[in-house]
């Protein structure tokens, strides 16, 4: 199994060092040709914005849809789950996203920095016990399609979410060291 | 509902942020257009000031936090997080700059010391914040005093990488000195380095900083950023670099593909074409002792 992390901008590296954890071959990706043999690809937080602009410049939307169409895997974290979304809130003019996910996610949600948290959150199929969430100027998913499962919530708002092979969560795993989320991709989303 | 598990200001949240940074581009901006022009080129975030540091530098003075609307105007115009400067030791400034709502402040040589014994205490903020250093020492004093990011100081408002490199090679240098001791010589190694004892007992055992390190201090050019990004710098300020060039848009939209594909010399040649105009640049050795900004803090 080979799973990629595109390495455009943002926390890849701790995405690719919880997969070598996992005893996964993990890819960091820099242009399209590198999704070409993947099963799975991590898009992680960082700056949407500034990703968004990078996989334009470098030619990623239709290479990133035409992988996810014959069966890759992807899941977006944080910035990640906003470029996975059907419709985003509160974008910048012309903010483009791939449309992966009918998942409508509103942009830094939750606050500035200064509003940025942790808390113990309740993910459906993880075994033991609450998953330490960390926010940061997160944003939230607002509406989810009917083919979307909800994940996890948080004080009623819909912070992890998944659609077949894809997933959605708001908030960073790969901050914490935790590998429950990574596992969960790898066997029960790109596994299925 | 709430939720008693939940905590704000954590050190993890405040280090996240810098961790969501990484593999970007940090600009100077003094105007709410600057900050457009900035968030449309990919930066990751913006550094709200009155001046570019070669206008500090220039018009000479005391250097002060910019002005709240500044401030103000800069955050309303983008979507990207904001930061903004203080001067060393002015705690103040920082309470003001967090009422503001601003993401990160730095504690800054650009500006004038406010205290020429103590930095701000960075534990007492909500809000994180980013030091400049010179070598490892300087680093983990900073992070001892609450610091989630670190920077190179290099110097600032010249065009100039020379220093930047220095601190950064001084940095990892450093590291890897302390990595090679054996456990007995950590404690002499701490006194060497005037750090705490447990921080570079962390860099003995991790081979790297316990927080982001950027490069800041004469960022002109796409290959700058790439060479600091080769030398392990995690990404890049860029202060009066761009928006001093002769074409700021089209300069700003390089260097962040240039601090992206930083290992890949084919694509910093084609970034690097026709960018116009890069800024003039100053010798170091042109600058007075008294007036090199990296002296600033300790």
């Amino acid at each position: 199994m080979r799973v990629g992390v595109l390495a455009l901008q943002g926390a890849f590296r701790e995405h690719v060092m919880l997969l070598e954890a996992l005893e996964v071959a993990a890819v960091s990706v820099r242009l399209p040709q590198q999704l070409e043999d993947l099963d799975g690809l991590i898009i992680p937080g960082g700056e949407s914005t500034a990703i968004g602009k990078l996989m334009e410049s470098y030619s990623f939307y239709d290479p990133i849809k035409l992988r996810q169409g014959q069966g890759m895997a992807v899941w977006g974290t944080c910035a990640g789950a906003i470029l996975v979304a059907n419709s985003v809130l509160d974008g910048v003019e012309g903010q483009r996203s791939l449309g992966l996910m009918d998942i409508t996610v509103r942009r830094n949600a939750f606050g500035r920095q200064v509003d940025s948290f942790e808390v113990d959150l309740a993910v459906a199929h993880l075994h033991g016990g609450d998953f330490r969430g960390v926010f940061i100027r997160a944003p939230w998913i607002e509406a989810v399609g009917e083919d979307v499962t909800v994940l996890a919530r948080h004080e009623g708002v819909v912070v992890a979410a998944r659609q077949g092979r894809m997933l959605a969560t708001v908030f960073h795993p790969e901050l914490t060291g935790d590998p429950r989320i990574h596992r969960y991709f790898i066997e029960d989303v790109i596994g299925a | 509902m709430s939720d008693s598990s939940k905590e704000i200001g954590t050190l993890r949240v405040k280090t996240g942020l810098a961790e969501m940074l990484k593999g970007g581009v940090i600009m100077d901006v003094v105007s709410a257009d600057q900050a457009r022009i900035a968030e449309d080129a990919g930066a990751v975030a913006v550094m709200a000031l009155e001046r570019v540091p070669a206008d500090i530098r220039a018009t000479g003075g005391v250097a002060r936090m910019a002005d709240p609307t500044i401030v103000e105007q800069i955050i309303d115009a983008v979507s990207i997080p904001v930061m903004a400067k203080c001067r060393i030791g002015h705690f103040v400034e920082a309470q003001v700059l967090e009422s503001l709502g601003v993401d990160y402040v730095d504690e800054s040589e650009v500006l004038t010391p406010a205290d020429e014994q103590y930095h701000v205490n960075k534990w007492d903020f909500t809000i994180p914040f980013v030091c400049g250093c010179r070598n490892l020492g300087e680093g983990l004093r900073r992070i001892a005093e609450g610091a989630a990011m670190v920077r190179t100081k290099g110097e600032p408002g010249t065009g100039n990488i020379v220093e930047a490199v220095r601190h950064m090679r001084q940095v990892s240098d450093e590291i890897a000195w302390v990595v090679g001791l054996s456990e007995e010589q950590l404690f002499d190694a701490a006194k060497e380095l005037g750090a705490p004892s447990e921080l570079v007992k962390w860099v003995h055992e991790n081979g790297k900083l316990p927080v982001v390190n950027f490069a800041a201090g004469g960022i002109a050019t796409p290959a700058d950023a790439a060479l600091m990004m080769q030398l392990g710098s995690d990404g890049v300020f860029v202060g009066s670099g761009i928006f001093k060039s002769g074409d700021p848009a089209v300069r700003a939209k390089a260097i962040v593909e240039a601090t992206t594909h930083f290992e890949d010399p084919e694509i910093i040649a084609k970034v690097s074409r026709n960018l116009g105009e890069a800024m003039v640049g100053i010798n170091i050795p042109d600058i007075p002792q008294a007036e090199r900004m990296q002296e600033r803090g300790w």
